[in-house]
């Protein structure tokens, strides 16, 4: 073993790594550590919340131990009129925290210090990562100035209003209840994002998807999930297209009843067992029937059935319709 | 009938045992993972083929198809042809024959499981490591870590005296895949956020290929072709060049996946530099092989795996003219997030590098099987379904990433584009189920080798007998 070219060998190859990790990995971590979230980002976290990926609050991805959010019309404490309505993101007990509860600095400069000192998310009690709070919170976005500059930021209203989870849902109804959270984990797990891309690009995307993402869009996201082979349009801003939920639905249902030309699957599967009204859906009925309107049989095709509220496609929706 | 082998002492074992077991599982893989990619493709011709279930949706399939490729099939031929090149090359026998078997099993075990998982939708939502963490945790851990010991141990045991460039991939390799894995994943692990996991998803799925899967191809056409024809290598000083430039160049594009996202402009403009800078080992490699095969070129009519080999470097060209410009802004621009990508994934993962590997484990399972391989007829048809299954994939894919890139930038409305792929999308289905129909023959004609093929005296290589069917 007197020949030794393979350790100068080795020392060069992990010389060679080390240096493209430093320029690849540790000199642009400082950039990206200066974003500043923008109020998109701060929107996206608060409504999505913790990793939706693996993890042990919801290993399976089933959407559970997720927030909330919902547009309150009433003060859950007061009682009193709110107008505009506000939009809150409710944590109940045990639900994981958004991600830069736990790192403020993450939410950039401007941001961390308003929403520590004015919207008191340093006083969330027992945030942890994976266990949440032991009372629950409930988070509203507020708008701030620091060093002359407006800034949109985290407010702990559970602490500078007194809501608490149960009171802020009880107020908002199911009408205006979103569950964004849950339908994000939907997105992911149904392998959306193999087709629908989240990154408009700087060409004709810009008329037809909307703006590209800027730096601090992002920030508290996880999976950024931007997808890389576009093989429908991009939806980053879909609902500033098309709010219509009766098109989500029959869109969702069998894509061929708004578009015949579209190769999205049909996603009738997520409609579960049970419609709005309890009854049980005839799925077989449905697309014999559907098969009669496409062979031209029939004028109309077969109404899609409404969805039960705590259906896995309204979840879809909800976050489908929350991407402004 | 290898199992008995897995409680044996490790001197007992006879060498190319686990080089055996990593062989046919990895054409078992390759066979699973070319199947779901024709039922996907199925899918985007015909949206409403099987239909109404949740586990058969595309969304929950096409992850399973890239990783069982990936993890199962290329990863494991790797690992089969460092169980039989490193120690031939060592003049010696595997560090750990017993070793080997084990990662082999796990390796199975562990990806089994994990594609099980993901097929029901335990995700990370990350490409390339869209497994759960535990399951990333088990790869690096379970079938990476005890690889690479084995393999640099083995290095390091050898009973030559310098190290023969093939070798020299396969050590580093291994070891730089496993930081890749480390690092990549970290988002999960530390729950990293943002655009700091975006970038991390695609550092991570730049360097699989950029550390693994491409430089470990190549350095496998090192080791047979030469061995094949009987040529000393060209010239080891370029193949050393290749060895360098990859781990300098290769290491460093990452951000070129992601140009039309907000990272910082200097980090895109260094990778686009960086990743036309990838043509350098790509000469050096094409280059060095053809000329290897200098007066040989009989062989490439000839011999299976010759031909295997000469088609997966004749492929390289292309894909590296491909990769160090399409990831300059101005071509980025028109081709990102089509088509045309695809068609690039597949001529880099099925073209280049699986024709390399097809080579290596034909060769390998007939030499470490000690038996001819039973039918030259099929394996000429494998040769041709695979190659013109994956052109037409190929081509089709092409065309349709031109036709998505022009209606991106001329403004056409999205379902003009979708009616003008439909074409493509069906001869990408022809030519992905011709792939698999090729593989199905692949897995007979090596079982039947394994069963009745004629034995090979000692001290003769497989190739210097004449086929028989």
């Amino acid at each position: 073993m007197a020949f030794k070219e393979y350790r100068l060998g080795a020392a060069m190859v992990g010389g060679a790594l080390g240096l493209s990790m430093t320029i690849t990995i540790f000199m642009p971590s400082f950039d990206l550590r200066s974003a500043v979230s923008t109020k998109m980002a701060l929107e996206k976290q608060l409504s999505a919340g913790f990793d939706i990926g693996f993890g042990y609050a919801d290993p399976l991805l089933l959407g559970i131990n997720r927030p909330i959010t919902v547009d309150l019309e009433t003060d859950p404490k007061t009682g009193a009129k709110l107008d505009p309505p506000v939009r809150a993101y409710v944590y109940k007990a045990g639900v994981p925290m958004p991600p830069n509860i736990r790192h403020p600095h993450d939410l950039g400069k401007g941001v961390q210090d308003l929403s520590e000192s004015q919207g008191q998310i340093s006083t969330v009690s027992g945030s942890n990562h994976s266990k949440g709070s032991q009372e629950g919170v409930v988070f509203t976005l507020a708008l701030g100035e620091f060093n002359g500059e407006e800034l949109t930021y985290i407010e702990n209203a559970s602490v500078t209003k007194g809501w608490t989870p149960d009171a802020t849902l009880a107020a908002a109804g199911d009408k205006n209840t979103h569950l964004i959270s849950k339908g994000k984990t939907e997105f992911v797990v149904q392998g959306c994002w193999w087709c629908h891309t989240l990154l408009p690009e700087q060409t004709q995307d810009w008329q037809a998807f909307g703006a590209p993402p800027y730096l601090g869009d992002f920030n508290g996201e996880n999976p950024t999930a931007f997808g890389s082979d576009r093989k429908a349009p991009d939806i980053l801003h879909v609902a500033s297209r098309n709010s219509s939920r009766e098109w989500m639905m029959m869109h969702f249902f069998n894509p061929r009843l708004v578009q015949v030309n579209s190769i999205m699957p049909r996603f009738d599967y997520l409609w579960g067992d049970k419609d709005a009204q309890g009854n049980t859906i005839d799925f077989d009925k449905w697309r014999a029937e559907y098969k009669e309107y496409s062979e031209g049989k029939r004028t109309y095709p077969p109404e899609v059935p409404d969805y039960a509220p705590d259906s896995e496609i309204r979840a879809l929706i909800d976050w489908v319709l929350s991407l402004k | 009938m290898l199992f008995k082998y897995l409680s044996a002492k490790n001197e007992d074992i006879p060498p190319g045992s686990a080089a055996i077991f990593f062989g046919f599982s990895a054409i078992f893989w390759f066979v699973v993972g070319t199947g779901l990619g024709s039922f996907n493709a199925a899918k985007l011709a015909f949206p409403d083929f099987v239909t109404g279930t949740e586990l058969f949706a595309f969304g929950h399939m096409r992850q399973v198809h890239v990783l069982a490729v990936i993890v199962g099939w290329i990863s494991m031929a790797f690992a089969m042809t460092m169980m039989y090149m490193t120690p031939a090359l060592g003049n010696t026998r595997m560090w750990s024959e017993k070793l080997g078997l084990w990662t082999a099993l796990l390796w199975n075990v562990g990806l089994s499981s994990a594609l099980l998982s993901l097929w029901i939708g335990i995700t990370s939502g990350r490409e390339y490591s869209d497994f759960a963490w535990p399951f990333d945790l088990v790869i690096l851990l379970g079938v990476i870590a005890p690889l690479c010991v084995n393999v640099i141990m083995t290095i390091a045991h050898r009973r030559t005296q310098g190290i023969y460039i093939t070798n020299w991939f396969f050590g580093a390799c291994t070891f730089m895949v496993g930081i890749v894995l480390l690092v990549g994943n970290s988002p999960e692990y530390f729950h990293l956020t943002g655009l700091s996991e975006a970038y991390l998803t695609w550092w991570n799925a730049h360097n699989l290929l950029g550390l693994w899967i491409t430089p470990v191809a190549a350095a496998i056409a090192y080791y047979t072709i030469p061995k094949l024809t009987g040529n000393p290598l060209y010239s080891h000083r370029i193949g050393h060049m290749h060895f360098w430039s990859i781990v300098v160049f290769y290491s460093t594009p990452a951000s070129h996946h992601l140009m039309s996202s907000p990272l910082p402009e200097w980090l895109k403009s260094f990778a686009s530099v960086e990743g036309v800078l990838i043509l350098i080992p790509a000469v050096a490699f094409v280059a060095n092989i053809l000329l290897t095969m200098k007066g040989k070129w009989s062989m490439f009519v000839e011999n299976i795996e010759i031909k295997f080999s000469v088609t997966g470097v004749f492929l390289a060209i292309p894909l590296n003219m491909q990769g160090g410009f399409q990831q300059t802004r101005s071509i980025n621009w028109f081709i990102h997030g089509t088509g045309w990508i695809v068609a690039h994934a597949h001529l880099a993962l099925l073209g280049m590098s699986t024709f390399l590997e097809i080579a290596a484990v034909y060769f390998g399972l007939q030499q470490m099987l000690k038996r001819k391989l039973y039918s030259l007829a099929l394996a000429n048809f494998h040769y041709w379904f695979v190659l013109i299954g994956f052109c037409t994939y190929w081509i089709s894919m092409t065309i349709a990433g031109l036709i998505q890139g022009a209606g991106k930038i001329y403004e056409v409305p999205y379902i003009d584009v979708v009616i003008a792929e439909h074409p493509y999308m069906i001869a990408r289905w022809v030519g992905g189920t011709m792939v698999f129909t090729g593989n199905l023959v692949w897995l007979y004609n090596m079982w039947m080798t394994a069963r009745v093929g004629t034995l090979v005296p000692d001290g003769r290589y497989a190739h210097e007998l004449a086929y028989e069917r």
